[in-house]
C-alpha cells in the first residue's frame, strides 16, 4: 500500500513522528494519515518537499463529540462460594476533539488525494493546531473559515479572524452543540426537527 | 373625469388628463433599480435587463450604482444576517418614492437555507415589499411579471385621501432601524413595526349539521 510507504518514509526522515493511518472502508479506499499536532508542520513541510505535494485543494474540519462507549465484558465473582463468570456492563467515555483535515495532491507526480488529519487535545481549552499557512498559501483562508465555525485556533497564522460570520459573534456553528437563536416564530411548512422547534417556541410564547 | 368625455375630447385633438395620472404615468414608466444583487437570483435580474428579456421596455434599464439615484430595490438573493443591516442601509438611503421587490425564495423566506445559521428569514422582516416573486430562481419573466405588477400597482395609487402610498403620509418612516451584530443573532431579530409573526390557521374538517346532531344524542 503506497500510504504505508509514504508513512514509513516519514518517519525515517522525522524521528519519533506519531502517525497513523485512518482506513477508509468505502469503495473509494481514500485511506488518510493522522498525524500528532507537534510534528504537524515538520510533516507537512517534508510532504511539499520531498514528496512534491504541492497542492492543498481543501482544508475542512471534523467535530469529534465526546462518545459514550458500552460494551459488555465477562468478570470472574464469586457467586455462591463457586467462581463464575458474570456478564458486566462497562462504560467508557471517549473524549472530544475537534480535527483539521487537509486534502493534498501533487500535480508533479500525479499523486493524490492524500488527507492529511490533525486532532486538538479536546474540544474547550486545547483547540490548538499549528497552522500550516507556511507550507501551502491556499490554507489561509480555509483555516480561517475553520477557525470560524469549528473554533481550532491555528497557532501560526498571519491573519487569525472570522471569515463567514461576524467579528463579535461568540459561537461556532458547525459544532454539533451548537445552539441556533431561537427564531422560530413563524414556520408555515414545518416537519420533522423544524416542526419539534416550532412547537418548543410557541409553547414558551404562551406562558411568557 | 368621465372615460367618455375624454375619449370624445382626444378625436377632437384635444388631450385631457388629471395630476394625478400624469404623476403615477410618469413614476411607472421610469423605475431604476439598484445595481445590486446577492447571490443566484441576481444572475437571472442581469438576463432579464439584457437584449433577449429587454426590461428596457418597461423603462427600467438604468441600474443605479448609487441609492440616492434608484427607485426600485430588487433584493436578489439569500440575505445573510452579515449582509442584512448593509441591505437596510442602502433601502434608507433610496430617496421616496421608493419600491422593493422581493425576489426569489430566499430573499421572501430564506428559501432552501431558511434553517441556516447565518440567514435572514425574509427581507420582510427589516423593509416593507411591495412585490414577492417566487421561484429559485425565478425566471426572467417573472421578474418582467413583477415588474409589470408593480407598475400596475404604481398607476392605481391615489394621491389624496386615506389610502394614498406610503411616501405621501407624513407619518410613515421613511427609514427603518438597521439592525446590529450580536454575540448570538442580529438585534433586533425583526422590526416589530412593519413585521410580526403571521398566525397559523388551523384547520378542522367540517362537521355536518344532521351527523352532528346524532352523534350528541348518542353521547
Amino acid at each position: 500500500m503506497e500510504l504505508e510507504i509514504l508513512k514509513s518514509e516519514i518517519e525515517a526522515a522525522i524521528p519519533d513522528c506519531r502517525l497513523e493511518i485512518v482506513p477508509n472502508p468505502a469503495p473509494s479506499a481514500q485511506h488518510s494519515l493522522r498525524v500528532a499536532p507537534e510534528h504537524g508542520l515538520a510533516v507537512a513541510f517534508f510532504l511539499r518537499d520531498s514528496c512534491q505535494f504541492d497542492f492543498c485543494t481543501n482544508v475542512t474540519g471534523v467535530d469529534w463529540p465526546a462518545k459514550e462507549l458500552t460494551e459488555k465484558i465477562k468478570v470472574k465473582q464469586l457467586v455462591d462460594g463457586e467462581e463464575k463468570e458474570v456478564d458486566q456492563v462497562r462504560k467508557t467515555t471517549v473524549p472530544g476533539s475537534l480535527e483539521a483535515v487537509y486534502h493534498l495532491y501533487s500535480v508533479e507526480r500525479g499523486l493524490g488525494p492524500l488527507p492529511l488529519r490533525m486532532r486538538t487535545t479536546d474540544r474547550e481549552s486545547g483547540v490548538h493546531l499549528p497552522s500550516l499557512t507556511s507550507v501551502w498559501r491556499s490554507a489561509e483562508f480555509q483555516e480561517r473559515e475553520i477557525y470560524d465555525l469549528y473554533g481550532i485556533v491555528f497557532d501560526g497564522h498571519p491573519d487569525l479572524r472570522r471569515i463567514l460570520m461576524w467579528d463579535g459573534f461568540e459561537d461556532h456553528p458547525m459544532r454539533r452543540d451548537y445552539v441556533e437563536p431561537d427564531d422560530y416564530e413563524y414556520e408555515p411548512t414545518a416537519h420533522d426537527e423544524v416542526l419539534a422547534r416550532a412547537k418548543e417556541h410557541a409553547a414558551k410564547a404562551n406562558t411568557v | 373625469m368621465d372615460e367618455n368625455l375624454k375619449a370624445e375630447l382626444s378625436k377632437q385633438g384635444i388631450f385631457a388628463t388629471t395630476l394625478q395620472e400624469l404623476y403615477n404615468w410618469g413614476r411607472k414608466s421610469s423605475i431604476w433599480p439598484l445595481n445590486f444583487g446577492l447571490a443566484c437570483c441576481a444572475i437571472e435580474m442581469i438576463a432579464t435587463t439584457m437584449a433577449r428579456y429587454d426590461l428596457a421596455r418597461f423603462g427600467a434599464e438604468v441600474f443605479r450604482p448609487s441609492p440616492r439615484q434608484a427607485d426600485l430595490m430588487i433584493v436578489a438573493g439569500t440575505v445573510t444576517k452579515k449582509m442584512a443591516p448593509q441591505v437596510v442601509r442602502l433601502y434608507n438611503q433610496m430617496p421616496e418614492p421608493k419600491y422593493v421587490i422581493s425576489m426569489g425564495a430566499c430573499a421572501i423566506s430564506g428559501g432552501p437555507f431558511k434553517q441556516g445559521y447565518n440567514v435572514l428569514k425574509g427581507i420582510d422582516r427589516f423593509i416593507p415589499v411591495d412585490i414577492y416573486i417566487p421561484g429559485c430562481p425565478p425566471r426572467p419573466e417573472a421578474l418582467l411579471d413583477a415588474f409589470m405588477a408593480l407598475q400596475k400597482k404604481i398607476d392605481g395609487q391615489v394621491l389624496t385621501g386615506e389610502d394614498r402610498p406610503r411616501h405621501l403620509v407624513k407619518s410613515e418612516p421613511s427609514e427603518y432601524i438597521i439592525p446590529e451584530f450580536g454575540p448570538h443573532d442580529i438585534q433586533p431579530t425583526h422590526n416589530p413595526g412593519i413585521w410580526q409573526a403571521p398566525s397559523l390557521v388551523q384547520i378542522t374538517p367540517a362537521v355536518q349539521a344532521g351527523t352532528d346532531g346524532t352523534r350528541n344524542t348518542e353521547v
